[in-house]
């Protein structure tokens, strides 16, 4: 019956047709297809829009394959290659004079006549040093001890920074102005001075056991975690103060009060987590400044413990050959170079990706 | 007035403004107030920007500490020492909703918050179902749990800020100018949802706004302020048709209504000059040097606020 309501329709008009239409078309939408109409768009945290933000930017994807494809080599190789990066070769037990100073992928005397004899050889990818030792493993061993050391110094600077400078940027006033006069102080101190001091007094003081890994490290190394620990920490400290001043100033943080919060949860649940890109960011910039204090460190004679090799020290023992062998300092070089350039493209990725004021 | 639940005696809040080499001078944002909140009242508390409104709903919480007075609570003062024990009766809903909640946490962690630091709830089940049951008092879904704030409107936002303040099933809340930041239809349905919400939940709101309108349509009781002092408190509806102090005359007469007629016909009182600063208070009334009534007496003595009849209080020496 319907249909014989609506008028028939002149074939030439070019109106709609209503008689193709039923009621049915007009009926009100159901519950379920209104909220089909709902635009449901996936609920992104800050941290996967900061991530998302980072792989779109090809210096900081690099720069993290890169450091990955280190990573998994210092982990990878010393499985794979046979020396060892103490050891000085030999050849069927018996000591290879001849294998000094090898350049890269070449075989010492004593050594090719092995092979022609049927026994295999892993190439000496870099060649060897003065000691006749294998020098990738060496430059390999080095490498993960400077990575060490940055990434180490880095968390013993955030920890210490983070809690000082969380500490006197929330209670404000007296409190902060002693508590930044004696960063000011410390700040003050020339570093390499008291890196250098400290290594001489700790050196007398420190008597590890042998086998233990701080005696591996030497006191040398311990020595500038310390001093890492005791002067580096003043900047980490200053910068998370200063956010923390602008961050108190949010309703966010009286409504919180208002709730009846203590200060350390305010500081933990609300203030470290908005400033944490800002932390995480200065944190990859301080892995290789870390890194290039040790190499600075090793190359004057008061980093690890030989026969422990850092990036450093090595370059600093290629020095004497320059002219004959100067693959041996453009090595490390090299490695040293690629390490602190990606972690600080990486850090300047981060800054990018997780601060909102730089949003484009 | 039902009985008091919240007693504001003498309160006041300076501030120390330090103007060089060792000299400090006192900003007294609030001087000298009191007022009482009766269970399930509304107090509206209107003045312009700087009167010190807000700053008296905080330092009456405690977030401020007060420079004098005191504050009573349902018969017990409220100190420094139990002030945990009455964030748990005392809340607050702020002006902004976009800066009041913490950008990195879920709704359902922002509401969840009190509960956590009162231990109210036993284990995550009911933690979960507590914060769902608030979520529907304020008209949220559930399905918002998981969202973070700036996922949300304006109006949304003000929601999940009650809601917070709810949590705890308080007596009293704080509502500073919730509704300024919204728009205006936006304004209404919050409105609407705190007197449903005192309805349901017999909370008593201390509403400070500066919208004459909005406090008229949702107080019983309105007080003004003037440069951190009380100048008049009246019934809401008395206050609207008999204004007695000068300031509350003008405030009045500027209050835009929605017909011509009317707006033609009435007279405007336009205020000479502006506020003074807080820094330099005049002697005397602190409104004087804008009165059109004043007299030497006002430059002399700060009058007190006294009854004209049925609760009708008015601080003024002329009117």
């Amino acid at each position: 019956m319907e249909q014989t309501n609506t008028p028939k329709k002149n074939p030439l008009s070019m109106q709609l047709d209503l008689s193709k239409f039923s009621d049915a078309s007009f009926a009100p939408a159901t519950e379920e297809e209104k909220r089909q109409q709902d635009v449901m768009s996936e609920s992104t945290t800050f941290f996967k829009d900061g991530m998302r933000k980072l792989f779109k930017n090809p210096l900081a994807t690099c720069s993290m394959v890169l450091l990955a494809i280190i990573l998994v080599t210092i982990i990878v190789a010393p499985m794979i290659v046979p020396y060892r990066y103490e050891e000085i070769l030999s050849v069927n037990g018996k000591r290879d004079k001849g294998a000094k100073n090898l350049a890269p992928f070449t075989y010492s005397e004593m050594e090719q006549q092995y092979i022609e004899n049927g026994g295999k050889r892993f190439p000496h990818l870099f060649g060897t040093d003065e000691q006749c030792r294998d020098y990738f493993i060496r430059v390999i061993y080095g490498t993960r001890i400077s990575l060490f050391i940055g990434f180490f110094a880095s968390i013993i600077v955030l920890i210490i920074g983070m809690l000082y400078g969380s500490v006197s940027g929330y209670f404000g006033g007296r409190v902060d102005l002693i508590m930044m006069r004696i960063v000011d102080i410390i700040y003050s101190l020339p570093d390499m001075l008291m890196i250098i001091l400290l290594s001489v007094v700790l050196n007398e003081l420190l008597h590890f056991e042998s086998g233990t890994i701080f005696a591996r490290l030497g006191t040398n190394m311990i020595s500038l975690f310390i001093v890492f620990g005791l002067l580096y920490w003043v900047g980490m400290a200053r910068l998370i103060r200063g956010q923390i001043l602008s961050i108190k100033e949010n309703e966010y943080i009286l409504a919180a009060r208002s709730i009846g919060a203590k200060p350390g949860r305010i500081i933990r649940r609300h203030i470290l987590p908005n400033c944490l890109s800002v932390i995480i960011i200065s944190t990859a910039l301080q892995i290789p400044s870390a890194i290039f204090t040790e190499s600075f460190l090793s190359f004057v004679g008061i980093g690890v413990k030989a026969p422990m090799p850092s990036l450093g020290s090595l370059a600093n023992s290629a020095r004497e050959g320059l002219q004959s062998y100067p693959y041996k300092l453009i090595f490390p070089a090299i490695i040293i170079c690629l390490i602190v350039l990606s972690l600080n493209l990486l850090g300047d990725g981060l800054r990018d990706a997780f601060d909102p004021k730089l949003k484009r | 007035m039902s009985e008091p639940l919240v007693e504001v005696r003498n309160l006041k809040q300076y501030f120390p403004v330090k103007t060089g080499f060792g000299k400090t001078v006192y900003l007294k944002a609030v001087d000298d107030i009191s007022f009482t909140v009766g269970k399930g009242e509304t107090l509206g508390l209107v003045g312009e920007s700087g009167c010190g409104k807000t700053t008296a709903g905080r330092s009456l919480l405690r977030l401020y500490e007060p420079t004098g007075g005191e504050v009573i609570f349902d018969g017990e003062p409220v100190t420094a020492k139990n002030i945990t024990h009455m964030r748990k009766q005392m809340q607050m809903v702020f002006q902004d909703p976009y800066s009041s909640l913490d950008p990195r946490m879920t709704v359902e962690d922002i509401i969840g918050e009190p509960l956590d630091v009162h231990h109210l709830c036993a284990n995550r089940k009911e933690r979960r179902e507590r914060i769902l049951e608030l979520m529907s008092y304020v008209g949220l879904n559930a399905e918002h749990a998981r969202r973070y704030a700036h996922e949300f409107s304006g109006g949304q936002r003000q929601r999940i800020g009650i809601a917070r303040a709810l949590a705890v099933n308080p007596k009293f809340i704080v509502c500073d100018e919730p509704v300024s930041a919204l728009d205006v239809s936006i304004q209404a349905q919050v409105i609407n949802m705190f007197e449903e919400l005192q309805e349901k939940l017999g909370v008593a709101y201390l509403f400070i706004a500066h919208d004459l309108l909005v406090v008229h349509h949702i107080s019983q009781r309105i007080a003004v302020m003037y440069l951190g002092k009380i100048v008049e408190i009246a019934d809401a509806d008395e206050l609207n048709s008999h204004p007695i102090h000068p300031y509350t005359e003008s405030l009045l007469s500027a209050v835009p209504i929605p017909d011509p007629e009317i707006t033609r016909a009435r007279q405007r009182i336009i205020l000479e000059g502006d506020v003074p600063s807080p820094l330099h208070r005049p002697s005397g009334c602190p409104f004087r040097t804008r009165c059109r009534y004043a007299t030497e007496q006002c430059a002399a003595e700060c009058p007190t606020l006294t009854d004209r009849g049925s609760g009708h209080q008015v601080a003024c020496w002329n009117k």
